[in-house]
């Protein structure tokens, strides 16, 4: 086709083209425009303000004076925020690995093809399900040290009675395993559907040049289970470096401040105490924290 | 011993241990306050009653709690699977222009944490005059990005031959949607139900910011809230955690069987 001839087409039908042209492209956007609204327009617009906020020193009411970096400086000889972010540390530390290691052991004993597994799976993944607020309550009663069950167990063994949740050295740890029950069935399911998509052939013909159970599990089985891994591992980081729900629910930051987390210590500082520019900094900071640790992992994963 | 039994003897003991807190708050609601504030504490309610259950749906603001509860995941249940599918199928589907600056951006926002975003939606909210109503614990719960890719993953996965046919015998893109590719996506939309209704009904932090009357609280933030404060009420905060727990656990249980396969489609699998 030459090219007058195709200007000449072009101009013939010109109009029924570009409606031919149009109607995708509204169907098109009617489509995706709802939901795209509403996700872009409650997440990048806000995201853009915060950055904006988190130069102002507003107090949640009016828009406050731009003070620059400030907010920024201030992070850095704010004692109670650096409390935070290590107790938010520790309970990061120890319940990710406790999380991924205790998953992928109930995931490999779960696809020997046992009896029971829909009843054990069940049993793993229904505390996933509890909310924070039935968690609370639960574990308030639960381990309070004079009329809980659990005091009243040890007792009966003779053993001493512990403080948990209101003793300054024992509350995070109680959190820790308080959220290992609630947690460990998500890196369980994923696990064990990565499990069962490795190819029989492998694991037989490794157990056939004689490898033993433990040199399988570690050459074989645990390089296939990587990207799994890495997902697990930035997804959990993920959820402990925001946690603030359980401890709103259980200790709201006590006894003594030993349970005050970052996200708790936000909270606190802009909606009580009405600093959201400082509030909005702190967000910020943990946000590129938590997108340089995924990178990290993402990068050591791949290699 | 076998490597089987070897493997119920870990995970028997354990499977109890997760297990039993929950059997016993669910047994604790059936006991009058006089038993629950005893010790060493009962394990079984000797005196069964449904007093807890009975204040729980009748007294004080708790059956408002609960009824906002239900709103507010009922909208967000039906939010998602309306807005999320049809983005979905856009996504998936339809050639436009802007699609993959459009998809990009909703895509980007995945890695956006709640807390950056909660003090400049709550200002936003609070212009708008959404502050203190159920509209405002209901309106960013409407569609997520997590939804649109799942339903797009799926819409992917789903051969063409249909809608073509349908098209050609002169269906309209909607009406391709409705009647074609909605019945099909029964398997993705549970998932995306039970999440959505995970995220909705469970949701505290956002509900905690966003509402202030207790008369809109919803039943999460009312029993988190209160908890402390009523401690003599252990059989109707032990009957409230079953309500809220309840719903969650029969929908995980009857959804089940969908989660491997969409895992598996959405390429969130190992």
């Amino acid at each position: 086709m030459t090219a007058p001839t195709m200007s000449r087409t072009a101009r013939v039908s010109a109009p029924s083209a570009r409606r031919s042209r149009l109607v995708p492209q509204l169907t098109g956007w009617g489509f995706v425009f709802p939901a795209t609204l509403v996700i872009v327009g409650l997440s990048l617009f806000p995201a853009v303000w915060a950055l904006l906020l988190s130069l102002r020193d507003g107090d949640l009411l009016t828009g406050g004076d731009f003070v620059g970096l400030a907010n920024y400086g201030d992070m850095l000889g704010d004692a109670e925020l650096a409390a935070s972010a290590g107790h938010t540390l520790l309970y990061t530390v120890l319940f990710v690995p406790g999380s991924v290691v205790l998953g992928l052991a109930l995931a490999l004993a779960l696809n020997l093809k046992i009896r029971l597994i829909g009843f054990y799976r069940t049993c793993f993944f229904v505390p996933y399900v509890v909310s924070a607020a039935a968690t609370g309550i639960l574990s308030n009663f639960v381990f309070d040290p004079d009329f809980g069950i659990v005091n009243a167990g040890l007792k009966a063994l003779g053993l001493p009675a512990m403080g948990f949740l209101q003793d300054p050295d024992q509350a995070m740890l109680t959190l820790v395993a308080i959220s290992l029950w609630g947690g460990v069935g998500m890196p369980a399911v994923v696990y064990l559907a990565a499990l069962q998509d490795i190819p029989r052939e492998l694991i037989e013909a490794a157990r056939a040049d004689g490898g033993a159970g433990r040199h399988v599990l570690r050459h074989v089985v645990l390089p296939q289970l990587r990207p799994a891994t890495v997902f697990l591992l930035i997804w959990q980081t993920i959820t402990a470096l925001q946690l603030f729900d359980l401890v709103y629910t259980t200790t709201k930051g006590q006894p003594l401040d030993s349970t005050t987390t970052i996200v708790f210590y936000l909270y606190r500082q802009a909606f009580q105490l009405f600093h959201s520019g400082y509030g909005t900094a702190i967000a910020y900071v943990l946000f590129i924290v938590t997108l340089a640790v995924s990178g990290a992992v993402l990068w050591r994963g791949a290699k | 011993m076998t490597r089987r039994s070897l493997a119920h003897l870990f995970l028997m003991p354990l499977a109890l241990l997760f297990v039993a807190p929950l059997v016993w708050m669910a047994l604790t609601a059936f006991m009058p306050d006089a038993d629950i504030n005893t010790y060493p504490p009962k394990l079984w309610p000797e005196h069964f009653t449904l007093d807890g259950f009975r204040r729980i749906f009748t007294e004080d603001e708790y059956p408002l709690w609960l009824a906002n509860t239900v709103i507010v995941a009922g909208s967000a249940v039906l939010g998602h699977v309306v807005l999320c599918s049809l983005a979905g199928y856009g996504f998936a589907r339809i050639k436009f222009r802007g699609r993959g600056v459009a998809f990009a951006a909703v895509m980007a926002t995945i890695m956006v944490p709640t807390q950056v975003l909660m003090i400049p939606t709550f200002l936003l909210f609070k212009n708008m005059g959404l502050i203190d109503t159920l509209g405002a614990a209901i309106v960013p719960w409407l569609a997520s990005a997590f939804g649109v890719f799942l339903m797009r993953q799926f819409f992917l996965s789903l051969p063409k031959e249909l809608e073509e046919a349908a098209i050609i015998d002169g269906c309209s893109p909607l009406g391709v949607f409705f009647r074609v590719v909605l019945p099909l996506a029964r398997p993705a939309l549970a998932t995306l139900v039970v999440f959505t209704l995970l995220g909705a009904w469970n949701d505290l932090i956002w509900p905690l910011i966003a509402i202030s009357s207790e008369s809109g609280y919803t039943l999460q933030l009312g029993l988190a809230t209160f908890a402390g404060a009523r401690h003599t009420e252990w059989s109707a905060l032990m009957a409230g955690n079953v309500v809220a727990v309840l719903p969650l656990v029969l929908a995980f249980i009857l959804a089940q069987r969908h989660f491997v396969a969409t895992m598996s489609f959405s390429g969130l699998k190992g």
